[in-house]
């Protein structure tokens, strides 16, 4: 059992050198490729870097820019060369300069002569890639493409488009079903043979000439006329980017690598010294008999595309700054919004921290400053407590407090009287649970001092910034989960109505609440709200409040006074 | 973007480029090794004044990162900066003693220098408190980097500014010379900054961090820039336009996903906060010679710059790029 290696090079020919040298020194014979564009001293001195290397030949060149039919000339040609020179070889590996044998050669003779008759190409109908970037998948075969996409880009989106619009299609060679695939392969003798001997081969070769990015097509669909078996797979351990691009291994993938067991990867960074030591100039570490398991590195390069594409939720920075509603997630964490409670109950923060736990802020938004748990100056990550700070981009304190902060649940207390900049932001964030008492905000009102006139003045006022706060939570692209509690309303079962709240907070909190927090004296609200309505000033918010009944605050504690079964 | 609006930014680099042009003119070459600039792979451009103290650490990092050749204004030092650079093999110097407000802060000549020396290479401009730390830099050197971003068609790479600081007063513990300033500037903020976008020219300005907490609370819109794009694939049409945090053509600000992905970005840790921190400060007041005519130093000298203590309980200790990379200060984007 023997097999012949295809290098295609066009840079970095040292290493293709290195890479040369080992393949023939195994015993594999080489032929190489390299890109008509390459510059001549380049080349003179890679053929003279490998004169008379036994087993090394170069095969006439061809222009190679990406995505042409070049590639695919070059690999025919060297194909025949190689199998014209070396009648006895079974398999054929198509692999480039930058590709580096992981394992020694006689493992992957093994393996190939485990496998015989089997044609390794990744080869899968268009209808089944969703690796596609470039949203032409079918339209390869069937539009023309006679500019080179890299370097006549904007002519190139223009034919296509051209073409679709006047609906214009290419008609496919009969008996060919377009296929794609990794342009890296390894096919049996027999198959190679099929293809190069091929009566149509001129007539697949003139079509494939217009076809885009033949070289992942050409075997790839021609395989599949010929071959007795085909094993939809590479050889070669490679990964592409989001847009398509392979990705690179370096000096530190080593241990990566060597875990693989894979034959071949690329590309290597010409520059990783370590690697090209380690591969191909240091004996063979692994089991020689393992099956190539590129798993993990797959999982690797599909979380970096997972980040490039997707982002960290809640994430603000530098190099992921989202447009409005473009955030994938607006904030890092779920957190929790108490609009009213605190001035419902007293110490409501202390309370609730002792009964849900995570986090209790006080109110972060108030006017005069940042309310952080605790009334800390500098709170996780070093937000500071200055309002001035806060108000500069209060989006950004409220992002970098839930980032900041991810593991702990975050519960603030809000009011009319807090900045409102952050309302839409919050209403619109999955994250979000609000939780409001409508018309708490005159309960302060209700015990302070102070004029008549100014107290309606001050009711009138945060009424309309509670209404519109209320019109946005029952909009339609709210995300957040929101529940409204008039204040009468609310007050006709707060116990359930807290229990609901932290049920959803955490739920697998196996206690029910049994301690209260305390709620403040109500004695005359209702009168209260009554003189509002007599000044000509409607409280609409607080429910249907009667001016007779008077609301008592529920006794202390003792032991468990309510009970929700 | 505007037609007009586009046609008042080209008017504006090409100003800029005309300005460097002339500005250039004030350099005179010291030690200049052409042959050396146009082979190294990434090289690095810095003014200077008067930093015999920190220069070795800084240029022994540098080096440590792959950077093949430094190009070095000397802007009038008088301490025997300008002969320890002329001493060193990988250092071109040039020297000026023209004034460094009159070049914009030394971007002028910086612009000058890549655009002669550098078209169609790879630049780093920092100062020499200026830190980059960027993803895999621990395994990979900056080459590594520059090449993947050629593979991407990606020019320009940003770094924000994190400022480092000690625990306790500036002035506690004197920095010698070749130490590395982080062992004593070891903490930072983690999640305090804002962002907003530059709708002209396209860049996000940061603000934050300690120098926002603790000298502008306030009031913040003074709080310095920290967003920096110090890594470029230099053409000679581009320019600098205000210091490194944004340049033109404006395509170069766009280093940030807006659809929610994460693109690759560094940080740059800046020393700024050491024993050094209380000399720098008088010596820039009385100078008059940075941005907003020194409007930032003159709110650190009225804040008795020795004793600055930027550290709280929330401080965080830095560790290494992954460690910000977690905190999302910096990504590696899709680069693995």
């Amino acid at each position: 059992m023997s097999v012949g290696i295809i290098l295609l090079c066009h840079t970095a020919l040292d290493r293709a050198a290195e890479a040369a040298r080992f393949w023939a020194a195994s015993g594999a014979p080489v032929v190489i490729h390299v890109d008509r564009r390459t510059a001549d001293p380049e080349m003179e001195a890679f053929r003279a870097a490998l004169d008379g290397v036994p087993g090394i030949a170069f095969s006439p060149r061809f222009a190679c820019p990406w995505g042409t039919f070049g590639l695919v000339e070059a690999t025919l040609t060297a194909a025949g060369q190689l199998m014209r020179t070396h009648p006895g070889l079974d398999h054929v590996y198509l692999a480039s300069g930058a590709c580096l044998p992981l394992r020694p050669l006689s493992d992957l003779q093994d393996y190939l002569a485990a496998h015989p008759d089997t044609d390794f190409i990744e080869s899968v109908t268009t209808d089944d890639v969703p690796w596609i970037v470039d949203g032409l998948a079918m339209e390869r075969f069937t539009l023309r493409f006679p500019f080179t996409w890299q370097t006549q880009r904007t002519l190139f989106d223009g034919y296509v488009r051209l073409q679709r619009r006047l609906g214009l299609r290419r008609r496919i060679p009969q008996g060919l079903v377009p296929h794609l695939g990794s342009q890296w392969w390894c096919l049996t003798r027999r198959t190679l043979l099929s293809i190069l001997s091929d009566p149509r081969r001129a007539e697949f070769d003139r079509y494939f000439r217009r076809v885009w990015i033949p070289d992942e097509s050409y075997f790839q669909t021609l395989a599949r006329l010929y071959s007795t078996r085909i094993e939809s797979r590479s050889l070669t351990l490679s990964k592409f980017d989001v847009k398509g691009r392979p990705y690179t291994f370096y000096d530190d993938h080593l241990q990566l690598l060597r875990r693989s067991d894979c034959f071949v990867a690329r590309k290597i960074w010409p520059q990783a010294g370590r690697l090209y030591r380690a591969f191909l100039h240091a004996g063979p570490t692994g089991a020689a008999q393992a099956d190539p398991q590129p798993g993990k590195i797959d999982r690797l390069f599909d979380k970096a595309v997972e980040r490039r594409r997707m982002g960290r939720a809640g994430l603000y920075m530098q190099s992921r700054f989202p447009a409005q509603d473009r955030e994938n997630g607006k904030t890092g964490a779920p957190y929790s919004v108490f609009h009213g409670f605190s001035d419902l109950f007293e110490h409501f923060d202390g309370w609730l921290a002792k009964t849900a736990g995570g986090r209790v802020h006080g109110h972060l938004f108030a006017a005069d400053r940042v309310e952080f748990a605790g009334n800390e100056p500098v709170f996780n990550g070093a937000l500071s407590s200055s309002a001035a700070l806060r108000d500069y981009d209060p989006r950004a304190f409220l992002t970098n407090l839930i980032w900041a902060t991810r593991g702990e649940r975050q519960c603030f207390q809000f009011s009319p009287r807090d900045g409102q900049e952050c309302n839409r932001f919050i209403a619109t964030d999955a994250n979000a649970q609000i939780s409001v008492i409508s018309g708490a905000w005159a309960i302060p009102l209700f015990h302070g001092d102070g004029s008549f006139a100014d107290i309606r003045a001050e009711a009138a006022r945060l009424q309309r910034i509670e209404t519109a706060h209320l019109a946005l939570l029952r909009g339609a692209a709210v995300k957040a989960r929101v529940r409204i509690w008039p204040l009468a309303e609310f007050l006709e079962g707060p116990m359930e109505n807290l229990q609901l709240i932290l049920d959803e907070i955490s739920p697998r909190m196996p206690r029910r609440l049994s301690e209260a927090p305390r709620m403040v004296a109500l004695d005359g609200f209702g009168q209260f709200l009554q003189n509002l309505k007599n000044q000509g000033m409607q409280p609409t918010l607080t429910g249907d409040f009667p001016v007779s009944r008077d609301w008592r605050p529920q006794p202390p504690a003792r032991g468990r006074p309510y009970l929700v079964r | 973007m505007r037609l007009w609006d586009r046609y008042r930014l080209r008017i504006r680099r090409r100003r800029l480029r005309l300005r460097s042009l002339r500005k250039g003119r004030e350099l005179s070459a010291v030690s200049v090794h052409p042959k050396a600039i146009a082979a190294a792979g990434v090289t690095l451009a810095a003014t200077v004044r008067n930093e015999r103290l920190r220069l070795p650490y800084f240029i022994d990092y540098y080096r440590r990162l792959g950077i093949g050749h430094f190009l070095i204004v000397d802007n009038g030092s008088d301490d025997g900066t300008g002969e320890w650079l002329a001493a060193q093999p990988d250092v071109s110097v040039w020297r000026t003693t023209a004034s460094y407000g009159g070049s914009r802060f030394g971007i002028d000549w910086i612009n000058a220098l890549l655009g002669r020396h550098r078209h169609d290479r790879w630049i780093l401009v920092v100062d020499v408190d200026e830190f980059l730390v960027f993803p895999f830099g621990d395994a990979r050197p900056i080459g590594a980097l520059t090449d993947w971003l050629d593979s991407c068609a990606i020019r320009s790479f940003p770094a924000m500014m994190v400022d480092m600081y000690p625990k306790g007063p500036v002035s506690a513990r004197p920095y010698r010379e070749g130490q590395d300033p982080f062992e004593i500037a070891s903490w930072f903020d983690s999640a305090n900054y804002m962002i907003s976008r530059n709708p002209l020219y396209g860049n996000l300005w940061i603000q934050g961090g300690p120098r926002a907490r603790v000298f502008f609370p306030d009031r913040p819109a003074d709080a310095p820039a920290l967003n920096k794009i110090p890594l470029v694939r230099w053409d000679r049409r581009y320019v600098f336009v205000n210091s490194t945090h944004m340049l033109l053509p404006r395509g170069l600000n766009f280093t940030y996903d807006s659809a929610g992905g994460e693109m690759i970005s560094g940080c740059l840790l800046h020393a700024k906060f050491l024993s050094t921190f209380p000399a720098k400060v008088a010596e820039e007041v009385a100078r008059v010679e940075h941005f907003a005519r020194g409007r930032e130093y003159r709110v650190y000298a009225e804040a008795s710059p020795d004793q600055t203590d930027l550290w709280c309980k929330w401080s965080e200790k830095y560790i290494n790029w992954r460690q910000l990379e977690i905190l999302g200060l910096m990504s590696k984007g899709n680069w693995a």
